[in-house]
């Protein structure tokens, strides 16, 4: 028996960074040695370490899932779901959310150093899916939480959700999975090629020895945001929040300047992801959402992927997101179902494309709270 | 939960929990907010799993902590395994489905038993509507207008019976409700407003 989680352990709080004792196997073949996970955890541990609930972040996310970006000063990204009376409530609680492998806020990525002193730049092993959860199984490992509560997440988030259930099958009790897939679409790929082209192609990229030359491929970066964010809403809520309507000016310039207000936007939308976020980064965490295919090893028969789980699922869809669309996440209720998981899913209405998941749908509320108790 | 029991339960509903094997695993299809589930689970220590088209019911049986995937008993039945539950339930959904005599194969394909409850078109009373009133009959039972019912193929209970004896099923029970009470089955075509049947494949 463990002893119950002290208030000021120093594994616990806000702002933490951990280093795995033991190298990391990857999938691709490589080890990697001395791996950092830069984490948060909100709440409080109970006495037999039975209330954690592992929140998974997406793509462009990070550990700041309830508390101030240290960069950009913005609440968290999930605050609205995550915290004290909400959703996913802290004071009944304990929550953790990790810096993914291979990102770029404080866990070992591509800009980290390697063992030689330099930046790993492209010599950091391709990761996939399952790497991000194995670091974050190690980071359980080294706090004691032998079984989840929950794991929660949307997007790639949700794909960690289902990878950490499918092979770590005994160390969750509920699943929930937004607006996720379980093997990545052709459509999703291509999005995410361009993404990385527009980086590659960035001269000041460098072959991604760019770390300390005073030039990053920010332009590149930004075009990936940019194309990116399009496939995150819809055309409802664009219309609706742009129109044709023009930024700051009363009459088009006959020019290349941002004359409508989407143009303004996106291109807000590029630059600031710039401010936050390592380009080698992004190439490593789309690669990774590209590879993901959970049924692979089982010959595509998704069903076998989860034979035996005694974990519950919740799978919600969006009816206006067309980057993981409803057919996907059905998908994975029918596998779910031929395997005899308790499994609940259910598309809800929301105007705001694959964003949905991270803003203001009250019945999605009501799911979360409902289903992680 | 919100506390459904066995007593405060749509009669047809009471019934059919009420003959459910205590700990067996039923799906309820078409199962609404979910009241039928929650009972079963509650009160008879069931697996109970739901399926319901409305994605409002569907968001407000998860709340509730039920497994319920919303689907459609006319296209997502197939994507369960045979004979992985001991229970299918069809409440008040038959007469709803394209092909109410498919949805029934899939419900004794993927369940050991099938309950099956629906409104008894050849009751007195819609008989005497539709005879004397000239008009489509609108009943407690069947309360929607000709145009926006979703009761899309009416039956009898002889109608019912017809085709259970074609398809080769096995009639395991029977009941008959009239304004929410158990009635006599004999003459039940014509004095019953509602059957349940228990079904074998």
């Amino acid at each position: 028996m463990n002893a119950p989680a002290q208030p000021d352990d120093s594994r616990f709080g806000l702002n933490r960074r951990i280093t795995l004792p033991q190298a990391l196997m990857l999938d691709g073949g490589a080890s990697l040695d001395g791996v950092e996970v830069a984490y948060e955890t909100y709440g409080t541990l109970n006495a037999d370490r039975s209330n954690a609930v592992l929140v998974c972040h997406a793509t462009s996310g990070d550990q700041f899932v309830a508390s101030q970006h240290p960069i950009t000063g913005k609440p968290g990204w999930w605050s609205r779901s995550v915290g004290p009376g909400k959703p996913i409530d802290t004071d009944r609680h304990f929550v953790i959310c990790a810096n993914v492998l291979g990102s770029c806020m404080g866990s070992t990525g591509p800009a980290s150093l390697a063992s030689d002193g330099a930046p790993y730049g492209l010599r950091f092993p391709v990761i996939t899916i399952r790497d991000m959860v194995r670091a974050q199984m190690a980071l359980l490992d080294l706090m004691g939480i032998e079984r989840l509560h929950a794991v929660v997440g949307g997007s790639m988030g949700g794909m960690q959700a289902l990878s950490l259930a499918a092979h770590w099958p005994g160390r969750v009790d509920r699943v929930m999975v937004i607006a996720a897939t379980a093997a990545m679409p052709a459509q999703n790929i291509a999005f995410q090629e361009v993404g990385r082209q527009a980086i590659m192609a960035d001269p000041h990229w460098q072959g991604g020895n760019y770390y300390g030359t005073g030039n990053a491929p920010d332009a590149g970066l930004a075009v990936a945001r940019m194309a990116a964010h399009i496939t995150y809403l819809s055309e409802e809520s664009m219309h609706e929040k742009f129109g044709r309507r023009l930024q700051d000016r009363a009459s088009k310039t006959f020019g290349f300047d941002a004359d409508f207000q989407v143009e303004s936007y996106l291109r807000h939308q590029g630059a600031s992801f710039t401010g936050r976020f390592d380009a080698n980064s992004y190439l490593y965490i789309t690669k990774a959402m590209s590879y993901f295919d959970l049924a692979e090893d089982h010959g595509g028969r998704l069903a076998e992927v989860f034979a035996g789980t005694k974990s519950r699922y919740c799978l919600v869809s969006f009816d206006s997101d067309w980057l993981y669309p409803t057919r996907e996440s059905r998908k994975i209720a029918h596998a779910l179902n031929a395997a005899g998981a308790r499994v609940s899913f259910v598309e809800l209405s929301a105007p705001f494309g694959h964003d949905s998941f991270l803003l203001d749908v009250p019945e999605l509320d009501r799911v979360i709270a409902g289903f992680v108790g | 939960m919100n506390g459904a029991t066995l007593s405060t339960l749509r009669p047809d509903l009471a019934l059919i929990a009420g003959h459910v094997r205590p700990g067996a695993r039923v799906l309820d299809i078409g199962c609404g907010d979910g009241t039928l589930l929650s009972a079963l689970e509650a009160e008879r220590g069931c697996d109970a799993r739901g399926l319901e088209i409305d994605p409002a019911n569907v968001a407000h049986c998860v709340s509730r902590g039920l497994s319920v995937i919303q689907g459609d008993a006319d296209t997502d039945l197939g994507y369960y395994p045979d004979k992985s539950f001991d229970y299918a339930i069809l409440s008040q959904t038959l007469q709803t489905t394209r092909r109410p005599d498919l949805a029934l194969a899939e419900l004794l394909r993927i369940a050991a038993h099938g309950f099956v409850s629906f409104p008894n078109f050849a009751h007195w009373r819609v008989r005497a509507s539709l005879a004397f009133g000239g008009r489509m009959p609108v009943t407690k039972l069947l309360p929607e207008r000709w145009y926006d019912t979703p009761n899309i193929h009416h039956l009898t209970i002889d109608d019912f019976r017809a085709l259970v004896k074609e398809q080769g099923w096995t009639i395991e029970g029977q009941w008959f409700l009239n304004r929410g009470r158990p009635t006599r089955p004999a003459n039940a075509n014509l004095w019953a407003e509602h059957a349940v049947f228990l079904l074998r494949g």
